[in-house]
């Protein structure tokens, strides 16, 4: 993580009117990191996204992008941003949307920065095409090019991918790889868990405002007990872990008992989301 | 400023576009070939009543057509105004279409001022081409010239200027159909007034017409519409003045030379609120 965060918010919180939609929320995304913001409706992500970009502002708490202050014009010009509920002009060609952004994130691209990104997000050639007659893929696809006009320091994306085929899903995971490797801050906000997983560095899940849990996917898809077949049935070990395996062999094994096999159970990310969410409102 | 006129030329383009400038055009062509019917059809008339009513039938049929025309103009430049703006914060806001834009580093009173420039640019040169296209028809069907041909529509082209503003303040408040409502509504009270006050002075009653006049500077494209009205058929004296004033399409009244002044503070006061309502807006 590089010295100053592509984002970085303390205590953040959001009122709207009775309803709290974030509660004192503290979130980091570092220079080329991957973060996946996960949370069930209404939990407060596209809030947090929101006011990261400038579009809502915070009841409290500070959020900084690259160390100055969320929604100012310099934290702007160095954010790309893909909303979860967006439209663009249905008169408007795909290469007139990008160069309409161009102008407006003061990006010199020009024509190769518009063709790069187009081919990036598997739209190549179709530059000319009107947006009213793109599928919501497409769409959805021109959004994501749009968001990295200009090369932006962080990118947030508001579930970029609901409306993508697998195929369109695997050339946004590459591209997020691509991402990461220049040094981009990613905050990828998805109900699709399987996604994060595959490619976040870091998981943050929000529920009721606050964040209920964080870390690696690696370390929260923790091991989920052991599983071990004797000639009495599947004996389940919830507690279990990998390496209490021999001793439970062994143990067996003096009792008497005939093992067939030993399975070590490992979690999901879907697992960890709905111990820190279901388990919790539970 | 750049930013300004990219989002005006970018909204421009959407008028364009989505023809709304050709339906425009279209029946704006209509409306004209029905009022050149009407013109030549009227002075044709004169000639074979001439004589009989003890008024100058030329200038009152000349007077009252432009002022016609004024009124048509005015209204058309309004719908325009109302129906370029009304959506363009809290409507495209819920549609999804601002918030790319928004988060560009142009300010959001950017956004307003380059919306304001393209309708206030379309509106304005669309009255003013209405307008003088209605006085070349009046001219060619009956010889008539109006006393001014600059203050009518210098009055129209701010007038909706005002309106534009206002629209802009209304669609950062407001949903897209109640902005639409609300400003036909204020358009409505100031043609009202307008009307009242009128009837005040042929019937000499101060007080309707002190509120009218009042009214018309708080809406100020009544004043100016009134103003034009009055600068149209000014040299027209005697008799047929006096029926043109006070006729459905006379202005009744000359307004102070401090309207033009008022109409632009007046258009920059709403943006400037309009602005600050939007930059308290949670998109």
């Amino acid at each position: 993580m590089g010295v100053t965060a592509a984002l970085s918010a303390r205590g953040l919180s959001k009122r709207y009117g009775k309803t709290t939609a974030l509660d004192g929320v503290d979130l980091e995304v570092g220079e080329g990191e991957l973060v996946g913001l996960l949370g069930p409706n209404g939990a407060g992500k596209s809030t947090l996204v929101k006011i990261a970009c400038g579009l809502v502002r915070a009841t409290a708490g500070e959020a900084q992008v690259g160390g100055v202050p969320a929604g100012s014009r310099v934290a702007r010009a160095s954010t790309g941003y893909l909303a979860e509920l967006f439209r663009f002009p249905s008169w408007a060609s795909a290469e007139e949307v990008l160069s309409l952004h161009q102008r407006l994130a003061r990006s010199a691209g020009g024509v190769a920065e518009r063709e790069a990104l187009l081919e990036r997000v598997g739209l190549a050639g179709e530059g000319g095409r009107r947006m009213g007659t793109m599928s919501k893929g497409m769409q959805q696809r021109l959004g994501i090019a749009q968001a990295l006009i200009g090369d932006p320091r962080l990118v947030l994306l508001d579930e970029p991918t609901s409306a993508l085929d697998p195929g369109g899903r695997r050339t946004v995971r590459d591209l997020l790889v691509g991402l990461r490797e220049q040094g981009v801050g990613v905050l990828l906000n998805s109900h699709l868990l399987s996604e994060i997983e595959l490619v976040c560095d870091r998981v943050v899940i929000i529920d009721g405002g606050r964040v209920v849990t964080e870390g690696r996917p690696q370390d929260l898809t923790a091991q989920g007990g052991v599983e071990v077949e004797t000639s009495d049935g599947v004996r389940r070990l919830p507690d279990a872990r990998r390496e209490d395996v021999p001793r439970i062999v062994r143990e067996l094994v003096a009792e008497g008992a005939e093992v067939y096999g030993v399975r070590v159970v490992t979690g999901t990310l879907e697992d960890a989301y709905l111990d820190a969410v279901v388990g919790r409102d539970g | 400023m750049s930013d300004a006129i990219t989002i005006a030329r970018h909204a421009l383009k959407e008028a364009v576009r989505r023809r709304v400038l050709l339906v425009v055009a279209l029946l704006t062509a209509a409306f004209l070939g029905l009022f050149a019917l009407a013109a030549f059809e009227a002075f044709d008339s004169l000639d074979q009543t001439r004589g009989i009513v003890p008024v100058d039938e030329h200038a009152l049929t000349g007077g009252t057509l432009l002022g016609l025309a004024m009124f048509v103009a005015l209204f058309l430049g309004v719908v325009l105004a109302v129906f370029l703006t009304l959506d363009a914060v809290r409507g495209d806001a819920e549609r999804g279409l601002l918030q790319p834009l928004v988060v560009r580093p142009v300010g959001r009173t950017t956004l307003l001022v380059g919306r304001l420039l393209a309708a206030s640019a379309v509106c304005a040169i669309y009255v003013v081409v209405v307008f003088l296209a209605a006085a070349l028809i009046t001219h060619a069907a009956g010889d008539f010239t109006p006393s001014s041909l600059a203050v009518p529509a210098a009055g129209l082209a701010l007038g909706v200027v005002t309106v534009v503003a206002v629209s802009l303040l209304g669609t950062t408040l407001l949903s897209t159909t109640a902005n639409g409502i609300a400003i036909f509504m204020v358009f409505a009270t100031g043609l009202a007034a307008g009307l009242l006050g009128q009837i005040g002075e042929g019937l000499e009653v101060d007080s309707l017409e002190r509120a009218s006049s009042i009214i018309s500077w708080i809406v100020p494209f009544e004043a100016l519409y009134q103003n034009g009205l009055h600068a149209l058929t000014s040299d027209i004296d005697g008799a047929t003045g006096v029926i043109v004033q006070l006729g459905p399409f006379g202005g009744a009244s000359e307004v102070s030379a401090g309207i033009w002044l008022w109409a632009i503070a007046w258009s920059a006061a709403v943006l400037a609120l309009a602005a600050i309502a939007f930059s308290r807006r949670d998109l």
